[in-house]
């Protein structure tokens, strides 16, 4: 397992790691050595995911409270890899921001979709007094 | 967020001169935008060749000054889209919805 990669920071409930957070994913899709897609395209959407789900957490979940923190965790093998991301707030019922139905010029309410999109598989669930965000991407 | 404000006949171009539109900043170009509206200016050329990056929240502002501009009867226009960025609007399909042109020049020359 030398291609293994595991990332765990945790950071201040504040938008302004957003861009710090964002700038893993990148340099992640880089590193991933026996990745045969575009590379270019993987940076970009591990940005924007991690920005995304970080966004989130820290606007929705955690109601913007910067006493609060935010711990993502990212885990990759040579077949997928798996992007976690814990809040401490009240949660939110992922299914139904899923399918609701996002007028062509509304301002909010794409982050979700996006997620979805680019990721194969996401979950969120209460995890001990942590609500966790799981989304996995394929590497095929 | 650094935005570059010039007028000219009747027309404002904001630059964005950010390699990010987030959720941390794109508050900020909302803002902005809001406040030329409230001084009567509503056609606007956003010009976005710094920006490298662009997620949900910062569509959101570009969305949000749309609507408004075409409230007043002004429009919003978009130009200097970097390949990245410009693929966030056909992701979101909402290169539907804003005019986006590939220079400064050309969406001056569309008003």
């Amino acid at each position: 397992m030398a291609d293994q990669i595991d990332v765990d920071i945790t950071v201040p409930n504040q938008t302004k790691y957003l861009g710090m957070i964002g700038k893993i994913g990148e340099s992640l899709a880089h590193t991933l050595g026996y990745y045969q897609g575009d590379r270019e395209e993987l940076a970009y959407h591990l940005n924007l995911v991690l920005t995304e789900a970080l966004a989130n957490a820290i606007c929705h979940a955690n109601d913007c409270d910067p006493t609060k923190e935010v711990r993502v965790s990212i885990t990759a093998s040579d077949k997928e890899l798996t992007i976690r991301v814990f809040d401490q707030g009240h949660g939110f019922d992922l299914q139904s921001l899923v399918k609701a139905k996002v007028e062509e010029t509304a301002e909010g309410g794409r982050g979700v979709q996006i997620i979805f999109k680019l990721m194969d598989q996401v979950k969120y669930h209460r995890k001990g007094s942590l609500n966790v965000l799981e989304m996995t991407k394929h590497l095929h | 967020m650094q935005l570059n404000i010039i007028e000219k006949n009747e027309i404002v171009k904001i630059e964005v001169q950010e390699e990010r539109m987030d959720a941390h900043n794109s508050g900020d170009l909302k803002e902005q935008m809001l406040q030329l509206f409230d001084e009567g200016k509503c056609n606007l050329i956003i010009d976005l060749a710094a920006v490298r990056f662009v997620d949900s929240s910062g569509l959101g502002a570009l969305v949000s000054g749309f609507k408004n501009a075409s409230a007043r009867e002004g429009s919003l226009k978009l130009c200097n889209l970097q390949p990245q960025v410009r693929s966030m609007f056909e992701l979101t399909r909402l290169h539907r919805v804003f005019e986006i042109f590939a220079s400064v020049d050309e969406a001056l020359d569309s008003f």
